[in-house]
């Protein structure tokens, strides 16, 4: 079979324009007349710079890279909205393209006339509108204020007629770019489930340009991962996001709050034997230590040590407080010492949070002290399903079955 | 189906395409008439207020002067209107064509369509309101008791459609150009002052003086028309040579707006 798109060597250059001066006077033109025809500097700004892939029937493609990666470009370039400066794409589907919700609402005109004059735009028949009106209005839920003019809306309303809409696209390739994150958390939960029935029930070709790593975990099979340009990465949608997700946090600097009057300078992991260890495998028993430096004496101080996941959700804490395990420390450096006998980290990358504070008076918090990756041990029979969602498993649980 | 996306080169206007997104067509011009009117008190009494009220002032500052130097049996109010309701086809269509990659802006970087069909818009909605205006045109002509010439048949269409290929030549010309450079906004409305002097709309051509001044403003193709339709009216014959000059300078607009904008249009977005 033939994928349903084939990108090939797509690259896009902008031409960067330097105003040499903030702006010409007649003045300077009088006295120095060649200014005027002066051409401005100019410099070649590449965007993308030869991205090829390919794109098969029914796959859910997310495109991942920091701001300024080149993924908007492209999205632009693939809804025809701009050509390419050199490459071809070849297209063997109807392609729509989301890049904002609501495109062309107008405030005048009532939410019926809206759904419309939207859908048209969004390249939808008449007759398709109107065989999924009622659809349509039942997911934005605002049927009661139907005939009145969007100004009158609440932006919330807006964002929810906008996505209702755009919900019911039906194209062979949808392009969506970072719309998802609409509306308060019941009705992003509606269209996160919709956009998943879309792309696991019906079986259609999806890019999705988003920020939101679990989202997209959730939604694809695949990403491609663009830096400054050029695609980096090109694989399972898991490993490339972890991948993402690691190396952002490598370029992130640990970020410290507090005074530091006690700061942890490193941690390190120990295996049972006490050898020094980068990685461990889940059930594992594992020894953090976390060298300290206290500047003065301190007392009832509480110290904790959390793991956090790649999305930035907190899995775990170790806190000496839910414990009551408060201690006096002097000034000088210090050792603490967290045993764990069985580790429960579910196969994949964690980030080190440190939390330290005296009285209840915070002394220092760091997030992203280190990153710690958990895979399961070689065969012990467990099917390795690597980071697929980083959390805990518990062991603790009783089970019966009552007739 | 298959398509290519790449670099674009060709200059030829893809009117199938333009087919395909016919309804998107009809959509973008029934928002311009439906907003035009939105939220006023007299709606769409606008349209024919507009004109009966020009008529009204230039009859009664020019009436008189212009009566005694012709010889049209044509009454001045409706030598005028006539005038006037192509007059504003032309100057309203400009202005939206002109404006419309601008205020479309938002539209053209998020979704592809052919960027043509948004200056047709701007030029279809006047069209509109001159066929609602003909019925303020009728009551007129009852009003003065004059029965227009059958001759008007033929006259009223040719004198439209050189109003509208000149119209969308420099209105595909300058909507074009105002994405790049949006000085347009300022000469537009400036360009269409001017040319409502240059242009027969509120005396006939006849009353300007110097000769050579004379044959200059044959060539203005809204003038043509006008004397096309009044000429209609009065079943004058109707001096399609005379006015060739004037025609054939229409399609030539059409042709330079039509292929400036085509070898620009896909750069809108990057500069909108």
């Amino acid at each position: 079979m033939k994928p349903l798109l084939e990108i090939k060597e797509i690259s896009k250059s902008y031409k960067l324009l330097h105003e040499q001066q903030s702006y010409l006077s007649l003045r300077d033109i009088l006295s120095k007349p060649s200014q005027f025809f002066k051409k401005n500097s100019t410099e070649v700004f590449n965007a993308l710079d030869s991205v090829s892939f390919e794109v098969m029937q029914g796959e859910s493609i997310g495109i991942i890279g920091k701001n300024g990666a080149g993924k908007s470009t492209l999205l632009k370039i693939l809804s025809k909205i701009t050509p390419p400066t050199s490459g071809t794409i070849t297209s063997r589907g109807r392609i729509a393209s989301l890049l904002e919700v609501g495109t062309g609402f107008h405030p005048e005109l009532s939410g019926r006339e809206n759904i419309f004059l939207n859908g048209s735009i969004l390249g939808m028949k008449r007759k398709e509108i109107l065989a999924k009106f009622d659809e349509i209005v039942d997911f934005s839920s605002v049927e009661k204020f139907l005939d009145t003019p969007l100004k009158h809306y609440s932006s919330g309303m807006q964002l929810r007629l906008a996505f209702a809409v755009a919900a019911f696209l039906e194209p062979e390739i949808l392009i969506i770019d970072e719309v998802l994150a609409v509306g308060d958390a019941e009705f992003q939960r509606k269209c996160i489930n919709k956009m998943d029935s879309i792309t696991h029930h019906e079986g259609r070709t999806i890019l999705i340009v988003s920020h939101n790593m679990s989202v997209l975990k959730k939604l694809c099979s695949r990403a491609i991962m663009l830096q400054k340009g050029k695609v980096l990465m090109n694989a399972d949608a898991n490993t490339v996001i972890d991948t993402y997700l690691k190396q952002s946090i490598e370029d992130n600097p640990r970020i410290k709050k507090g005074n530091s009057k006690i700061t942890v300078n490193d941690i390190e992991i120990f295996d049972q034997s006490h050898n020094r260890i980068t990685s461990f495998h889940t059930f594992d028993s594992v020894n953090f230590v976390l060298n300290c430096t206290a500047s003065q004496d301190f007392d009832k101080v509480s110290i904790a040590l959390c793991f956090n996941n790649m999305d930035e959700v907190r899995i775990s804490s170790l806190w000496s407080k839910l414990t009551n395990q408060l201690f006096d420390i002097k000034a000088g450096p210090f050792k603490v010492h967290f045993n764990i006998p069985c580790i429960q980290l579910i196969p994949g990358e964690y980030n080190l949070v440190t939390y330290i504070d005296s009285n209840g008076y915070e002394l220092e918090q760091v997030e992203n002290f280190k990153l710690i990756t958990v895979s399961f041990k070689p065969g012990n029979g467990y099917i390795t399903e690597p980071g697929k969602s980083q959390a805990l498993y518990l062991e603790n649980f009783n089970m019966k079955i009552i007739d | 189906m298959e398509y290519h996306i790449k670099p674009q080169k060709k200059l030829a206007f893809n009117f199938k395409e333009v087919w395909d997104y016919r309804e998107l067509f009809f959509f973008f011009t029934w928002r311009d008439i439906k907003i035009k009117y939105k939220q006023t008190a007299l709606g769409v009494v606008w349209v024919v207020l507009q004109p009966l009220i020009f008529m009204s002032i230039f009859v009664a500052f020019f009436g008189n002067f212009v009566k005694t130097h012709t010889s049209s049996s044509l009454p001045y109010p409706l030598f005028v209107l006539g005038g006037l309701l192509l007059w504003n086809v032309f100057s309203n269509g400009l202005s939206n064509a002109s404006n419309s990659m601008i205020t479309n802006a938002n539209i053209i970087k998020k979704i592809y369509f052919p960027r043509l069909i948004l200056p047709v818009t701007g030029i279809i909605v006047p069209f509109f309101d001159f066929f609602i205006s003909l019925l303020l045109f009728a009551s007129a002509c009852i009003y003065f008791d004059f029965i227009p010439s059958w001759h008007l048949f033929y006259a009223l269409p040719i004198a439209l459609s050189i109003v509208l290929i000149t119209t969308l030549g420099l209105g595909l010309l300058i909507s074009s150009l105002s994405v790049k450079f949006r000085d347009f906004k300022y000469i537009v409305p400036f360009l269409i002052q001017i040319l409502l002097f240059l242009t027969p709309v509120i005396y006939p051509s006849k009353l300007i003086p110097f000769g050579w001044l004379n044959k200059l403003l044959e060539l203005n193709p809204i003038g043509a028309a006008i004397e096309i339709l009044r000429a209609g009216l009065t079943a004058d014959s109707i001096q399609l040579i005379h006015h060739s000059p004037a025609i054939l300078l229409s399609i030539a607009l059409l042709f330079i707006g039509g292929s400036y904008f085509k070898s620009t249009e896909h750069y809108f977005a990057d500069l909108a």
